[in-house]
């Protein structure tokens, strides 16, 4: 059987095969080109990057100043309050937040979190950095999508940031941005929040579509499907996520679109009244079809949340604990199993809604079921910490903290999933626990630990380990003490979405009915407060130590100064255009290391077995 | 630097890249266009029976439209089989038909518009009208110096009879002029009158942007974008076939769209 | 290679999948038309049949609808030629569209007697 030697890039016989324009010379493009409008992965990827973190910056500062309205109703924010007074006026009259504006930071801290800094972090900026990278690809399959897909990101980030400037304020329904509510509320805040999720959307499928054909069609010879990296397995299912879950949503948007601006009625019922008086507006709408139609993308979005992160985690404790990932071809499959199920569990966000029990115990059934594969991905990256050479280097400290946040956040959904028992904590601070132990101390730690993994490789140094664990050690402990309590408020029945913090929610007592919140679960309101500055503070030491490092940290000392095997350790320091000189031969799988007899305690996926080994063919 | 399998496939696959991208693209289209019409299932379920309009669409026009797509989408696989033999001169007089055919297709869709949104139901004010207490028709005369309106229609006693028109045979229109005093409320046929509409209504209108971005992209490949046929023909032909499937996709929702709002 | 609009394929050193032959394309299209044209009259008919109450006339048209967009899609887009990857990832769509619209109408069907108005 002859071998068949292929090239790679595919050779092509005529001088000028490509679009005239094109850079297939290397003169300079000048800067604008190749820092701002970008085509290559990796500004792109760093692009995403900064863009992301500013945004979950701003986040975080909403959440503090809801914070304080919660611990201190009423009274003038500290600091931030004049300065909110004097941009936006009336809604922060006097530096108090007022409950319309309470209303907002929450909607838009919920919205930016989720759209504008996770996804784009996690997704887009890890991926678009490291996947063509390990996978052997010179870049993308579609760069100049790419960087659209940027682009649509960055307006869309800007029609929300410019909503907060409007008569009106952003948006105030919520991240969920329910019907009749956003309809009715009398902002174009609303608007402004559905066509900045309209070219959110837009930037994330362009962005699916390019990930899922680079994965498809530009591995590296030699690399077949079971040979990538768990990585690349989870940006790939992500973006499967992305791709086919978000149109409805999208749809929805349009729906709600043409309920504010035109009148129609989509999601607005026959004889809805707002402010006491009869809506002029056709009627039979339903406002069951938008929660179905946003929960079918509200669920698998957070799958989007966590699988980046999963994958990130895999590829640091195999690095770190210089042994193979147990379990690989489990993990494949789970998150395969995952990504398919978590498209049929989304009713599990309604089943307050009156839902019968047939319908509830369908949903019900595939929300305990999603939990399996979920479990065996965390129980494989549990096992493989067994008898491994453990480096508590700073990435390592993030993926082990993951682990056991992740563990308590995913264990808290279940009472949620289950219907009977979600009926009291339903839209309590329960599920805010939840969910933020799952994104927060999971997900973002998986992202910290990330961003000191891939640093060098970025940068050609390291960042310094000392506040890196400074860093670690702050946030491990302040956000436990900030999300730990919310469990307990939840259970005594504290609701959401109260500006006052449950004041008046408590004054409405009715005796044996209806009781009061606890004094010391109102207590927790201060502590929880201070915990969340103190993991502010706990985040400037990383934002220093980003930003010194690029200049002063200390220059690694070679192109894999983890001792990697994934491929992305084997190109140059930074990667340039093209990334690779050679294109690679991919010769094994993803984890091999501490191999026996082999010299050193890893050996590299473009490792051939013995020098000279023919080149084989992909097709496979 | 040159992305590989851009314009010869990649042999595992055996597919180009940009395929893989437009089936992609397409499979989230599908899930698009199925959220719509999902809620088209979920709100017609939901209408009370006997609420839900019939024979509000112009079938002939709509039908017409159905023919001018279909043919589009011949002339759109034509022009790339023309592409793929090298033959230039078809590629430019087919695809020059399937833009003409798409102008063609968005003329009629704003006739349609246009009919809707001129025509007016006007309920008038207690004891007005022994004819009924509803009119309903096509606008003629709307000058606001004057202090009635024209429409071209008839007198109804209730909403109801305007809602079944399939089973209303011969329906007499009369011009018909109203004082403005007796005019309780005036509402044209726009999405906003009822969820028939409000459906019919974004539809059609996604799909005419499709419509209009397909043509856009066409029209580039026609126009400018000419200059990659003498420079690489097959990455050429590839684009044409990419930008033919995104055509036939945007076929075959109307394909449903059509019975869907047309005919049901 | 003078003339641009019938470059030849002098040089290209890729194998071309299938040769194309432009009649019988231009044969093919024209089934394919004569199909839509009758599966449009079909479905006009079957909308204005007078025996039949609407559920069975609407399952009547979707029928006919379906046949015909396979039919475009089949020939036109040439799905039936295509590689098993787009069938996974068309299969996988079709499952998916199926759940959004077939259990979020069961969703709204189900509930307890009595709780909803209209």
């Amino acid at each position: 059987m002859e071998t068949i030697v292929h090239e790679f890039p595919p050779y092509r016989e005529h001088e000028a095969a490509h679009e005239p324009g094109a850079h297939g010379h290397h003169e300079d493009i000048g800067f604008w080109r190749k820092y701002i409008f970008s085509t290559d992965h990796k500004i792109i990827g760093i692009q995403y990057g900064f863009t992301a973190l500013c945004f979950m910056l701003f986040g975080f500062f909403l959440m503090l100043m809801m914070r304080w309205q919660i611990a201190h109703p009423g009274a003038p924010i500290p600091v931030l309050g004049p300065l909110l007074a004097k941009i936006l006026g009336q809604p922060a009259a006097g530096g108090v937040m007022s409950p319309e504006l309470y209303n907002s930071f929450g909607a838009m801290h919920g919205t930016i979190m989720v759209f504008l800094a996770i996804v784009p972090l996690a997704f887009a900026a890890f991926g678009n950095y490291v996947v063509p990278l390990m996978i052997g690809a010179p870049d993308m399959a579609f760069p100049r999508v790419n960087m659209a897909s940027y682009q649509a990101y960055v307006l869309g980030g800007l029609v929300m940031l410019v909503s907060f400037f409007i008569p009106g304020g952003a948006a105030q329904a919520g991240w969920t941005s329910y019907s009749p509510l956003a309809t009715s509320i009398p902002t174009d805040g609303q608007l402004f929040w559905i066509i900045g999720m309209i070219l959110l959307i837009t930037s994330s499928l362009l962005g699916a579509v390019n990930f899922i054909a680079t994965i498809i069609q530009l591995r590296a010879p030699g690399m077949t499907w079971m040979r990538l990296p768990f990585f690349v397995w989870a940006q790939f299912v992500t973006a499967f996520l992305l791709l086919l879950a978000f149109p409805p949503l999208e749809a929805a948007a349009i729906m709600q679109l043409m309920d504010n601006v035109v009148h129609t009625s989509f999601f607005l019922p026959t004889g809805l009244a707002v402010g006491g008086q009869l809506a002029h507006i056709s009627g039979g709408g339903s406002p069951l079809l938008w929660q179905h139609l946003f929960w079918f993308l509200g669920h698998p979005e957070v799958y989007v949340l966590i699988l980046p992160a999963m994958g990130i985690v895999c590829e640091i404790i195999a690095n770190n604990t210089r042994k193979p990932i147990w379990g690989y071809k489990s993990l494949v499959y789970s998150v395969l199993v995952v990504g398919f199920l978590s498209f049929i569990v989304w009713a599990h966000h309604m089943y307050l809604t009156g839902m019968g029990t047939k319908i509830a115990t369908f949903f019900q059934a595939t929300t305990m079921m999603i939990s399996i594969p979920s479990v065996i991905i965390l129980t494989c990256l549990f096992i493989s910490l067994w008898g491994g050479s453990i480096r508590f280097n700073t990435p390592m400290l993030f993926a082990l903290g993951f682990l056991p946040m992740f563990g308590i956040g995913g264990l808290t959904g279940l009472p949620l999933g289950l219907a009977p028992t979600d009926i009291p904590l339903h839209d309590t601070y329960y599920v805010i626990a939840h969910f933020h132990y799952v994104v927060a101390p999971g997900t973002i730690f998986a992202l910290f630990a990330g961003i000191y993994y891939w640093f060098p490789k970025m940068t050609g140094r390291r960042m310094n380990e000392f506040w890196g664990r400074v860093h670690f050690w702050g946030s491990l402990v302040f956000m436990n003490l900030v999300f730990m309590p919310m469990f307990a408020q939840g259970l005594e029945g504290m609701l959401r979405r109260m500006s006052d913090g449950g004041a008046n929610y408590s004054a409405a007592r009715v005796p044996g009915v209806l009781d009061t919140l606890p004094n010391d679960i109102m207590a927790l309101h201060t502590w929880i407060l201070w915990a969340a500055v103190a993991l502010g503070v706990a985040q400037i030491p990383f934002i220093i130590n980003l930003f010194w490092s690029m200049s002063h940290g200390e220059k690694v000392e070679s192109d894999n100064p983890w001792g990697a095997t994934t491929l992305d350790w084997q190109a140059p320091t930074p990667p340039p255009h093209g990334n690779f000189a050679e294109p690679p031969q991919v010769y094994r799988g993803p984890y091999e290391y501490s191999v026996p007899g082999h010299a050193t305690d890893f050996t590299p996926q473009n490792e051939p077995d013995r020098p000279g080994t023919p080149v084989f063919s992909p097709a496979h | 630097m040159e992305i590989p399998y851009a314009v010869h496939p990649r042999p595992d696959t055996g597919i180009y890249n940009a395929k893989v991208g437009i089936w992609l693209f397409l499979a989230s289209e599908v899930m698009l266009f199925g959220a719509l019409f999902s809620a088209y299932v979920l709100i017609r379920v939901g209408t009370p029976p006997g609420e839900w309009p019939h024979g509000w669409q112009n079938v002939t026009l709509g039908t017409l439209n159905t023919l001018v797509l279909a043919l589009s989408a011949i002339t759109t696989l034509m022009a790339w089989v023309a592409c793929k033999v090298r033959q230039f001169g078809k590629f430019k007089f087919f695809h020059g038909c399937t833009l003409l055919l798409a102008l063609t297709f968005l003329c009629i869709k704003g006739f349609e518009y246009d009919d809707h949104l001129t025509h007016y139901e006007i309920h008038l004010t207690a004891g007005s009208n022994a004819g009924g207490s509803i009119a309903d028709g096509h606008m003629v005369e709307n000058d606001p110096k004057k202090d009635y309106v024209i429409i071209k229609g008839r007198f109804v006693n209730d909403e109801q009879e305007l809602i079944d028109l399939r089973s209303q045979k011969d329906i007499r229109e009369t011009e018909l002029k109203i004082p403005r005093s007796q005019i309780k409320d005036m509402q044209s046929y726009g999405p906003w009158h009822n969820d028939y509409l409000a459906l019919y209504f974004t539809m059609t209108a996604l799909h005419a942007l499709h419509i209009l971005g397909g043509s856009i992209v066409i029209g580039y490949l026609w126009g400018p974008g000419r200059k990659l046929w003498k420079v690489d023909p097959e990455h050429f032909t590839n684009r044409v076939e990419v930008s033919g499937l995104f055509w036939h996709f945007v076929d075959l929702v109307w394909i449903f769209l059509f019975p869907v709002l047309y005919l049901m | 290679m003078s003339d641009p609009n019938t470059a030849k394929p002098a040089g290209e050193p890729e194998v071309r999948e299938h040769a194309v032959d432009f009649n019988y394309y231009l044969r093919r299209c024209v089934y394919v038309f004569v199909a839509v044209v009758c599966a449009v009259s079909l479905m006009l008919v079957a909308s204005y049949l007078p025996h039949f109450d609407w559920p069975a006339k609407v399952a009547m048209i979707l029928v006919v609808a379906c046949t015909n967009a396979f039919v475009v899609a089949g020939f036109l887009m040439h799905l039936i030629s295509e590689k098993k990857m787009i069938y996974t990832l068309l299969a996988f769509t079709a499952f998916f569209f199926a759940g959004l619209i077939g259990l979020t109408v069961w969703a709204m069907q189900d509930f307890p007697a009595g709780t909803v108005t209209h």
